[in-house]
């Protein structure tokens, strides 16, 4: 077996090497000299452990923590950079000088845009997804991992994603698709990363202990299928040179659009909403010590949210060149997604009946009901936003942009500090994190800070919608562009406040982990075989 | 009946929640339990109003994909009709003013006069898409591009001689009768202490200098090299394009160090020729509309 990876992990040097010689373009350049030093690496660590005695095998009777643990760290390591970069685009936005002479083109909000948008979805979001499915699908499956070593070839492989996601951006590779920018061969490596977590995820559930699958299961693993098939499709693409990262897309035109925003807004569908209903199905329960409220209800809202949200995306592209007919279809199934969508709501809020008086004393507890309500509020908005008279106001306005940060600030972001919250003392042998104070002051901050956020940005973008639509009694329209924009400063500034708030809250975070892992060590857990043994 | 008693009676065997007194399916995994809860009623009832909703609306409006085309829906509206119905409201409206702004002679239009102020109103909206761009949402300029507030032309500022700029454009290559003029570089022509002494002259123009004897070598270089433009006086030659240098108003700035560069590399405002975009009916709107932002000249005699 080593020697078969020695064999690939040689010939993956040296085509990177090759590759970092001839090269086209400097993003693909310095890509290669990583890939090259990291395949390097791994060669020399595998050659030192060949013919070695094999060291012995993890026990199957112990949970597989350590990469959950690691998850933990890069999930608030990532949040902060992508919040780093979001708060200042938002100044660059309000203060166009900040977009540095001495800095072009890599710190022009061009380039800095996507960086945030990744590094707060797939690099922070994504983590948080990968560690806690990972920790829930082994209780809730009462065995280890699947695939031994395999999970950590998940977390590295998708941290060095995110690595050449983001220095693609700095250095000007993108395929311009919005959400997936990166290049082909970045989009390669992600999808053999993604299969491998596919394997884990689902060789962990064959072997289950429990009779059934929990609903959390089946949330995640829709996250993970549809994304691999949403990721596939959209990133179809022609490289114009295995040297050179620019690539050329298969589909063109009015197709283009439609299969990038298939692919987008399921992006949302089932990374940030699937996906994240799969953490709240385990974690809240968990932390209300309540059962979950209603297992029809688990199930009748799961399999409408996977058969309508994959219909919606057509809604992104009304008033385009996109036929009418498929705008209307994808207004009508965003309509009928908002219940299916609230289903996950009203059994996460419902699931508190017994437990309410937990808000007064769990800030943890907090954080999970208030991501459920920016759940609910915000899946209700997108239902509204989608209908065609609502879009034709709030379309290509910062409305748009209010709606998905109270989404992914109030919801995604929320939830996963929660969750956060949860993990930390029990994979670290903790009773409770260091200091639950500071989980309230990162509660309130980040929840004025989406306040802030949500509704400077609903101001501006009905303001501005309205303005571009403004006639005078003669039908001419009144507002030059340039009015708008800088009618829209005031706003700009609150929500780059909004930001710093966020952000504070979310540095405050990390102090706090960074304490409970100091004061903690690592510990492992038992799987229900052990007990079971022992009981014999 | 008799099914509500017996799922409301406590049965041997069953898992009831305590808190709730409700019936779980019996199922844990790592502790965690799931109450048999029907569906809430508001939630169905919503979903299904949402459902015939959606159905309802596919059959009005344009829908569903058959094998060539789509369902056109009952009420036979489409994105783009809709457009073109309200464009065609809109002309439909303005119809006898249009007619009468192309047959109008433009110089006679007089403020006050409704066909005058719904040139002002469509030339406002064509030149805040179309010319706000290069000359602000207000019209006044930005360096390189003139504020069209004052009353300092470079080519005429008569309604006739904007809407003439307008349609052609100045030293365009897409438009041969595009105004044109061409300032040489006197950077090849003259040393530098002669163009120094030319800025500080142009300077004295319009504001006192310390070094009148510079500016004295000055007034002969300039008669000698740029009176035929821009006048002996300094006057300008509209004629030409050439500018006024003594009212204190500079396109590129008046300080040395632009005037340097200006005399030294010369400069070459482009633009473009909006009468092969614009309708001839916005052309004139958009001369009307700059010619009423307060520098508009009387028609020379």
């Amino acid at each position: 077996m080593n020697y078969v990876k020695l064999t690939l992990l040689g010939c993956v040097t040296l085509i990177a090497a090759l590759g970092a010689n001839w090269a086209h373009d400097l993003s693909y350049q310095v890509h290669a000299f990583l890939i090259m030093l990291v395949s390097a690496y791994l060669f020399l660590q595998v050659l030192r452990q060949t013919d070695e005695v094999a060291s012995p095998a993890a026990p199957m009777d112990e949970y597989s923590d350590g990469v959950i643990r690691a998850g933990v760290i890069a999930t608030a390591f990532w949040g902060i950079a992508g919040f780093l970069v979001g708060t200042f685009i938002a100044f660059q936005l309000a203060f166009p000088v900040l977009n540095f002479e001495w800095a072009q083109p890599f710190a022009n909000f061009g380039r800095l845009r996507p960086l945030h948008t990744s590094a707060v979805i797939f690099a922070f979001g994504g983590n948080a997804l990968i560690c806690t499915s990972f920790y829930v699908v082994q209780r809730t499956s009462g065995v280890r991992l699947w695939g031994g070593k395999t999970a950590w070839f998940v977390f590295w492989g998708y941290q060095l994603f995110i690595v050449l996601a983001a220095t693609g951006y700095l250095l000007g590779s993108t395929q311009s698709k919005e959400y997936a920018e990166p290049e082909w061969y970045v989009d390669i490596w992600l999808t053999i990363v993604w299969l491998a977590y596919l394997a884990v995820f689902l060789g962990t559930i064959v072997r289950r202990r429990e009779k059934h699958i929990y609903v959390a299961n089946w949330f995640y693993l829709a996250f993970i299928i549809t994304v691999a098939m949403l990721h596939v499709v959209n990133n179809l693409s022609i490289p114009v040179s295995f040297w050179g990262s620019k690539s050329v897309q298969v589909f063109a035109g009015v197709q283009d659009a439609m299969t990038q925003w298939w692919y987008g807004h399921n992006a949302v569908g089932f990374f940030l909403t699937a996906g994240f209903l799969g953490m709240m199905y385990y974690f809240v329960p968990k932390q209300a010590e309540r059962p979950v409220y209603s297992y029809k209800l688990s199930i009748i809202h799961f399999w409408a949210l996977i058969f309508l949200y994959i219909w919606a995306g057509p809604h992104h592209l009304h008033y385009t060149a996109l036929p009418d007919w498929a705008a209307t279809l994808g207004m009508v199934f965003s309509i009928v997604l908002w219940m299916p969508s609230w289903g996950g709501m009203i059994n996460g809020l419902m699931t508190l009946q017994g437990a309410w008086d937990k808000l007064r004393t769990d800030p943890i507890m907090r954080m999970f009901v208030l991501s459920l309500g920016f759940y609910g509020m915000s899946t209700f908005e997108g239902p509204m936003m989608s209908i065609r008279a609502v879009n034709s106001l709030s379309h290509y306005t910062d409305w748009t942009i209010g709606h998905v940060h109270s989404g992914a600030l109030g919801w995604n972001g929320m939830i996963t500090f929660a969750c956060l919250y949860f993990l930390t003392p029990r994979l670290w042998g903790q009773k409770e994190m260091h200091s639950m104070r500071a989980i309230s002051w990162h509660f309130w901050l980040a929840t004025l800070g989406i306040v802030l956020y949500a509704s400077s940005m609903w101001v501006s973008g009905i303001m501005e919608g309205l303005m571009w639509r403004e006639v005078d009694d003669q039908g001419f329209l009144v507002n030059a562009f340039a009015d708008t924009v800088s009618a829209k400063f005031p706003m700009y500034v609150v929500r780059g406040l909004g930001g710093v708030m966020f952000l504070s809250g979310a540095l405050i975070m990390v102090w706090n982990i960074w304490m409970t892992i100091r004061a903690g060590k690592p510990v492992t857990t038992a799987t229900p075989a052990r007990y079971a043994v022992a009981a014999e | 009946m008799t099914k509500n008693v017996t799922e409301n009676k406590p049965v041997k065997g069953k898992n009831i929640d305590e808190t709730t007194g409700v019936e779980t399916t019996g199922h844990s995994w790592d502790g965690i339990t799931e109450l048999n809860n029907p569906l809430p009623r508001w939630w169905l009832w919503t979903l299904y109003a949402c459902i015939v909703w959606a159905v309802g609306y596919t059959i009005f409006y344009p829908a569903w994909p058959m094998i060539s085309g789509a369902t056109s829906g009952t009420l036979g509206w489409s994105t783009r009709g809709a457009v073109a119905q309200d464009i065609a409201d809109h002309e439909a409206k303005n119809a006898q003013l249009v007619a009468d702004l192309v047959a109008a002679d433009l110089p006679t239009l007089a403020p006050g006069d409704p066909l005058h102020r719904y040139a002002v109103a469509r030339g406002g909206a064509v030149f805040r898409a179309n010319c706000s761009q290069c000359h602000g949402s207000g019209a006044a300029g930005a360096l390189g591009y003139p504020n069209l507030l004052d009353d300092d032309w470079l080519w005429g500022g008569d309604v006739a001689s904007i809407a003439m700029t307008i349609d052609h454009g100045i030293r365009n290559d897409t438009d041969p009768d595009a105004r044109w003029s061409q300032m040489p570089a006197f950077g090849d022509i003259l040393s530098k202490p002669e163009i120094a002494s030319l800025v500080t002259y142009v300077i004295s123009l319009s504001a006192t200098v310390e070094d009148r004897a510079q500016a004295a070598e000055g007034a002969v270089l300039f008669s000698e090299n740029c009176a035929a433009c821009h006048s002996d006086d300094a006057t300008g030659n509209r004629d030409m394009g050439a500018p006024n240098l003594t009212d204190a108003i500079w396109l590129y700035g008046g300080d040395t160090a632009s005037l340097t560069q200006t005399i030294t590399q010369a400069r070459f405002g482009v633009m473009p020729a909006w009468g092969q975009r614009l309708s001839d009916v916005d052309v004139d709107a958009v001369a009307v509309y700059v010619h009423s932002l307060g520098g508009g000249e009387q028609a020379p005699e």
